[in-house]
Formats: structure tokens, C-alpha cells, sequence
């Protein structure tokens, strides 16, 4: 008699005594012996019948289209050979929209926010006759960090923001998730970290976020730890200014053998050094996706070792995105949101900038006793210690590293007839930028070792919050700023030590 | 041609509109929403434009994105129809109830265990046959659905004809067709939850009829065990079914008594709206 036919007794013969919950319990655990593979029987049944219904519901009418367009566009996007140059191509034409159209709007900006609004703030001060030190705090300090990260952050927050969003609703994203699963699991990362990781490129605070996607614990941490090497957009300034400052000054003077330069060497030339600059960012851009990797595949195999965790990824249709649309919530949820965030921490370090630079002990500024204290650790690794200060003081804001490291050198150099005072934050020609920072020291070594610096090292603090507030894990968050700071000087110091003994001026 | 997109209530012929069920009574409340008189869950595969109901819905704008695992938690909202206030909930995104991942155990739980007023499945009418596999297992939980048939334009593009009077039928809960993007179909959509909500659309859904006969006669044996220790359990078959698959979660609950919880609440219900 089977297990089955007693359990129909059971039910069927003996009402008394009652049943209870474990009775059925116990008989769904020995019908379970009864049936094979009984999980792969229901799903079979649930699919025949599902495709019975559907059979039923939909006709289509004669011919079938003989050109599928979603089909035609995946083999080139996923194939072997193209996946990765599309990939690239399209990247760098977000970043070229992004880096060009941004100019403008960020000149505009500057020039009514530090050009106009900025000296009218200080009439209007000197009008009330307020005390020079409390206008410093908050005009030169307070006001001044807030229209630099306006200004600066805004406008490719504004462009990056949407492109990036209207690739995602075409459905591109998870073609790339596809192309670069393989490379995640060989680093015993989860697939879907690419996702995390594009995101990571507008805001490593957003990109921090979208780990949720990840369901494993153990590969969302590795997505988390590895996020701040997808080089975000406060830090883009940076690499492209001094990018185009040392990098493309390697760009040969004279092309011609012509012993006069003609206009069309000078234009020749210009374009070559824009091309370089650039190859010189998208490299540090592409640097930080091998450190993902490389940092992925050793948090795997140490602290985060486990299994890698499988999991399916439909390539949904492509869709026309809609744009006004996109472009209404990606300002709303993401540029304001990301903006807002950065503004409450750049207003509390312009003044604690201007104080530094104004308070003095034993007749010299805490700024300058801060700058002569890092300087022998800058030095080091190739750097400087107003570099170090400046990265000290943008811990809330990448943004803010440019304008003052300026500010310090000008201090430390004892420059006169440039700036606009100590403390103040403010902004140059390319050709006045470059004189200032060779007078202070600076080589085309420093140049490298600050693009280095500037893709390796701790996160700013919005995104340490938020991976405190992820993690629930000071811990994680420690390691998380720790551990990239580390690299950061262990990569600088090795180019550095290199340069050196290859004969490199610096 | 047997699809039919009601763009307007007049137009809306033969499904006895009348004019108070019209969008034109739609009023979004967004998150603000504090008293509700129903729950409706929304479920649905990733990316059928489940979140695209949703705001056009509620009048929140949750960033809809074109890939799966988007909504990363689970969103609330509310709106008002026709004198009544509705609570809604977007779901994970899953292909299955089957709870092999957290998304589809947060899914499942709360179709399961919060127990709404109406669960809303989003189908993608070009991917129906792979769509239908989680509205069967809605439906095998819950009797109180509504099969919302999203994307209808894409089906139309693709040169699809789909009847979903038929569909309807084998289904044997209300599908509307609708296009979420440009709020095509929404005013019967509406008139459907609202209808199902308050028990005057009463479904009698399909359930599963041709397993093999040794899965059949073990489901029967335990749905009996079952009925017996909790009477009035709407969905007893369903939790056989978990219970043979293994289902821990369902297990645990049969063994704490909460199916009785939930088996009382059900006959309450049954009361309340059949006096």
C-alpha cells in the first residue's frame, strides 16, 4: 500500500481524531517521496498551460516581418568583435556631448554668479558696513563655494544626467550588463555591478544606490567598495583642466618643417592637443574600469570570498525613448537630488577654507601650516602638500579641488597681483593657471600624478554617508574610504619612483 | 480584429460605462495617502511598463527605466476613483511566485499575506505566453484579479491580434487592454478594479487542470487535509502545491496557524459583503 493510499485512509476513514497542522505537514512531506522532480513537473504544467491560453488568444496574421530591427541591432551591440568598440564609441560621444555642451552654460553661469553677482554681494556688504571678516566668511568663503559647484557641477550634471537616461530607456543598459557579465564573474563580481557601475560615472552616491539591484549581500559590498572607481562627475573638471594644461602641452609646437609657424600649424596643433587631453581622460577614465576589475577580483578572494551568484537577465525591447519625459525626471531625481547634496556640504567648506586662509598662528595661516606639514608626503609620491590640503578640504566636494589648490599656491608662493585675496576661490585663463602652478613647483609629472590621484582616492563624503546608510556598517564605510586612499598613494608613489629613475624631470 | 482599445468612455461601447466611471473621476493623491478603503497590489514581469501604471495612476513620477530590476523597493501610492480611495503598491518586478529570489518572496508574500483588495497583474501583450506563467500563479493565490494588457500598441506594431474577450474567458478574471504610456484603456481599467474591488465582479479563475495524474492525486489528497484543518481558505490548492515544492515560508505558516489567520479574515470578508 503506498504512502498515498494511507494518507486517503487517513482523511477519508478516520475523521476522528482531528486533524492538525502537522498531520498535513507530515503528509505533504511523504506524498513529496511519492513524486519526482515534482518542482520541474509543476513549472512544465504551469508553461504548457500558459502557452495553451496564449495559443488560443493570439493569431498573427499571415507573414511574419523578415526583418526583426531589436534582433539586427543585438548582434552588433552584444557581438564578440563589436560589443566592446560600440561600447566605447558610445561613451565617449555621452562624455564629448557632455564635456562640450557644458562649457558654455558653465562660463555663463561663472560669469553672472562670480562676475557679476560676487562684487555687487560685496557693495552691498560694504554698503551695511558689515565687519570684513564676517563678509569674508560669507561672501568670500560661503557664497563663493556655492556658485563654483553651481557652476561647474549644474550644467554636465544637466546633460550627463539625461543622456544617460535616454540610453537607459532605449534599453541599451542591459545590453552592456550582458557584454560585461562575463569580466564581472571572472573578478567574482556579479553581473549586474556593471549596471551600478555605469551609474557610478554621473554620482558615485547614485552609482552606491543601485547596488539594491544586487541581491547577494557579499557581491553588493564588493559593487559598493569598487563604485569610486567609476570616475563621477565632480571629478571631470579636474582631469580635463589639467589634462589640457600638461598633457596636451606635449602636443608638438611645430608640425611643419617650415621654419615659420603658418595658421594652419596653429590650428593643427590646437587640434592635436584637444585630442590628446582627451585620449589622456578617457584613459584615466578606462583605468578606473580595469581597477573595478582588478580590486573586484581581489575582494573576492579575500575578505568577500563566496560563490558567484547566477542570475537572468531579460534584453528587453528597444523602446523610442521619451524624451521630455526623461529629461523632466532626470533633472527632478537625479541632477537637483545630486546637486542639493553637494551644495549642503560646499557651504561649510567655504568658510572653513577662507578661515584657514585668514586665521593666523605665530604670524603664518592654518592653510600654510597645513600646506608645509603634507609638503615632504606630497613630494613623496609626486605631488605637493597644497594638492593634499586642497583634497583635504574637498572630502565634501570634488568639485572644489581646482579653485583651491589656486587659492593655496597663490598663498604659499607669495604671488602678488594675482587672486583676489586670501581665501578666495576664484578662476583664471588657461595661460595664467599654468604660469601660477609652474612657478609653484608644478612638472608634467605632478600633472600625471593629480589625474591619478584624482580617479584613486576616498570617496567624497556624500557617498561615504550613503554607503554608511547602505551598509548600516561604519566598518564598511571606513574600508570603503580607506582602501582606494591607500592604492591612491601606492600608485602615485610608484610612478612617481619610476619617473625618477628613468630621468624624468620632477 | 478583435482588439479594441477604448480611447474614449463614450466610445466604450457595450461594457456599460456610465458616466460617473470615467477618468474624468480619477484624482491622484501621490504619496499622501492616509485613509483607503482598498488595497491594490501591482504585480507584473520586469519591465511591462509596471511602473509606467503606476505613476500614470497615482501621478507619482518613480523613474521608469528600461531594465529589469529597476524598482529596488517597494513603492506606495495612492488615488481616488469614482468616490473611493484606493491604496497602491508596486511589487518587485519577477518572472514567478515560486520565491527562488528575494524579489519574487516580497512579491509572493504580500499577495499571499496583505491579503489586497485586488491584485493588478501587468502582462506585455507581445510576450503573452511568457506573461501568463506568473498570472496563472496569481491566480491559483488570489480570485481577485485583474489582468492589465499593457503595451497593446507594440502588439499592434508587431502585426499581433490579440482577443482578449477569449483571454478573459480562460482566464476567468477581467483584461483590459491598455496602452500605459499614453493612458489608453485606462477609464475600463479603472471601472475593473473598482468593480472587483467591491465584490460586483466576482472572478471564478482558472486553476491548473492537466498535471500528470500522480501530481493531481497527491494535490487532492492535501488540499482535503487542508480544507479540514482551515475551513474557508480561499486558496488551498496553492498551498498544496507550495507545500509539496517544499516551500519553506508556506510551510512555517501552515505550522503557526497564520493560513488560519488568514482563512478567518476570508470568511469575515465573505460575510461582510454577503450579508
Amino acid at each position: 500500500m503506498s504512502i498515498i493510499q494511507l494518507a486517503h485512509q487517513r482523511t477519508e476513514r478516520q475523521p476522528n481524531p482531528p486533524l492538525t497542522r502537522d498531520d498535513i505537514l507530515g503528509t505533504a512531506q511523504a506524498l513529496r517521496w511519492e513524486i519526482d522532480d515534482f518542482h520541474e513537473k509543476l513549472t512544465e504544467t504551469l508553461y504548457a498551460e500558459a502557452a495553451r491560453i496564449a495559443d488560443r488568444a493570439v493569431t498573427r496574421p499571415g507573414h511574419t516581418p523578415g526583418f526583426d530591427l531589436d534582433r539586427a541591432i543585438d548582434r552588433i551591440v552584444t557581438s564578440r568583435v563589436w560589443s566592446f568598440p560600440v561600447m566605447m564609441l558610445l561613451l565617449t560621444i555621452v562624455f564629448w556631448i557632455t564635456i562640450s555642451g557644458a562649457n558654455v552654460p558653465s562660463e555663463m553661469l561663472s560669469s553672472l554668479l562670480i562676475g557679476k553677482v560676487y562684487p555687487a554681494l560685496h557693495q552691498i556688504a560694504a554698503g551695511i558696513g558689515l565687519p570684513w571678516w564676517l563678509s569674508g566668511v560669507l561672501i568670500d568663503g560661503m557664497y563663493l563655494a556655492t556658485a563654483w559647484v553651481v557652476s561647474v557641477m549644474l550644467p554636465p550634471m544637466a546633460i550627463f544626467f539625461p543622456l544617460f537616461t535616454l540610453l537607459e530607456d532605449f534599453g541599451y543598459l542591459p545590453r552592456v550588463a550582458f557584454n560585461l557579465d562575463s569580466l564581472f564573474k571572472k573578478a567574482g563580481a556579479h553581473g549586474k555591478q556593471a549596471l551600478s557601475m555605469m551609474m557610478g560615472f554621473g554620482c558615485n552616491a547614485a552609482g552606491v544606490v543601485s547596488t539594491r539591484i544586487i541581491d547577494s549581500p557579499r557581491e553588493r559590498l564588493i559593487a559598493i567598495l569598487t563604485n569610486n572607481f567609476a570616475l563621477c562627475n565632480g571629478r571631470w573638471p579636474t582631469q580635463i583642466l589639467i589634462a589640457t594644461l600638461f598633457i596636451g602641452a606635449l602636443a608638438p609646437a611645430y608640425p611643419s618643417a617650415s621654419p615659420l609657424p603658418s595658421v594652419g600649424d596653429f590650428a593643427l596643433r590646437a587640434g592635436l592637443a584637444g585630442l590628446i587631453s582627451a585620449l589622456a581622460v578617457v584613459g584615466i577614465a578606462m583605468l578606473g574600469v580595469f581597477l573595478t576589475f582588478a580590486v573586484s577580483w581581489a575582494l573576492s578572494r579575500t575578505a568577500l570570498r563566496g560563490e558567484v551568484s547566477a542570475f537572468s537577465l531579460e534584453l528587453p525591447p528597444y523602446r523610442p525613448p521619451r524624451v521630455l519625459q526623461t529629461i523632466y525626471t532626470s533633472i527632478i531625481d537625479r541632477t537637483l537630488f545630486v546637486l542639493w547634496r553637494a551644495l549642503t556640504f560646499a557651504v561649510p567648506a567655504g568658510a572653513a577654507i577662507w578661515l584657514s586662509a585668514n586665521i593666523h598662528i605665530g604670524g603664518v595661516s592654518i592653510a600654510e601650516h597645513l600646506v608645509n606639514l603634507l609638503n615632504p608626503i606630497g613630494v613623496l609620491v609626486g605631488l605637493n602638500g597644497v594638492i593634499l590640503v586642497a583634497y583635504l578640504f574637498a572630502i565634501p566636494a570634488n568639485e572644489i579641488v581646482i579653485p583651491t589648490v589656486l587659492m593655496l599656491t597663490v598663498l604659499v608662493t607669495g604671488m602678488s597681483g594675482v587672486g583676489a585675496g586670501a581665501g578666495v576661490m576664484f578662476q583664471m585663463g588657461d595661460a595664467d593657471t599654468l604660469a601660477l602652478l609652474r612657478a609653484g613647483g608644478w612638472t608634467l609629472l605632478t600633472g600625471i600624478n593629480l589625474m591619478l590621484f584624482s580617479l584613486i582616492h576616498n570617496p567624497c563624503s556624500t557617498t561615504l554617508l550613503t554607503i554608511y546608510k547602505e551598509t548600516g556598517s561604519r566598518k564598511w564605510a571606513a574600508a570603503a574610504a580607506l582602501l582606494p586612499l591607500a592604492l591612491g598613494f601606492i600608485v602615485t608613489f610608484f610612478v612617481t619612483q619610476m619617473w625618477r629613475l628613468l630621468g624624468g624631470a620632477g | 480584429m478583435t482588439t479594441r482599445l477604448p480611447d474614449h468612455p463614450t466610445s466604450c461601447a457595450g461594457c456599460a460605462c456610465s458616466g460617473a466611471h470615467s477618468a474624468a473621476n480619477l484624482s491622484r493623491s501621490g504619496i499622501n495617502m492616509e485613509n483607503w478603503d482598498y488595497v491594490v497590489a501591482l504585480a507584473g514581469n520586469p519591465n511591462t511598463g509596471k511602473s509606467t501604471v503606476f505613476n500614470a495612476l497615482t501621478g507619482l513620477r518613480q523613474h521608469t527605466g528600461n531594465w529589469p530590476g529597476k524598482t529596488v523597493a517597494r513603492a506606495e501610492g495612492g488615488f481616488e476613483y469614482a468616490g473611493k480611495r484606493y491604496k497602491l503598491v508596486d511589487l518587485p518586478g519577477t518572472y514567478s511566485l515560486l520565491a527562488t529570489s528575494d524579489d519574487e518572496e516580497v512579491a509572493r508574500d504580500f499577495i499571499l499575506f496583505g491579503q489586497p483588495d485586488v491584485t493588478l497583474v501587468v502582462v506585455d501583450a507581445t510576450r503573452l505566453e511568457r506573461n501568463l506563467n506568473l498570472v496563472l500563479q496569481v491566480l491559483e493565490i488570489t480570485d481577485r484579479a485583474v489582468v492589465c494588457l499593457n503595451l497593446m500598441d507594440e502588439a499592434r506594431r508587431h502585426g499581433l491580434h490579440i482577443d482578449e474577450r477569449r483571454l478573459a474567458r480562460d482566464l476567468g478574471v477581467p483584461v483590459v487592454p491598455t496602452v500605459a504610456r499614453s493612458r489608453k484603456g485606462f477609464d475600463l481599467l479603472l471601472q475593473m478594479i473598482a468593480e472587483v474591488a467591491d465584490g460586483r465582479a466576482v472572478g471564478l479563475p482558472h486553476r491548473i487542470q492537466n498535471e500528470p495524474p500522480a501530481l493531481k492525486r497527491a494535490v487532492s489528497t492535501l488540499v482535503r487535509q487542508i480544507e479540514a484543518v482551515f475551513p474557508g481558505l480561499p486558496n488551498a490548492r496553492w498551498v498544496a502545491l507550495r507545500l509539496l515544492d517544499g516551500d519553506e515560508r508556506v510551510a512555517e505558516a501552515v505550522s503557526k496557524g497564520e493560513l488560519g489567520n488568514l482563512a478567518a479574515t476570508a470568511v469575515s470578508m465573505a460575510a461582510a459583503c454577503h450579508p
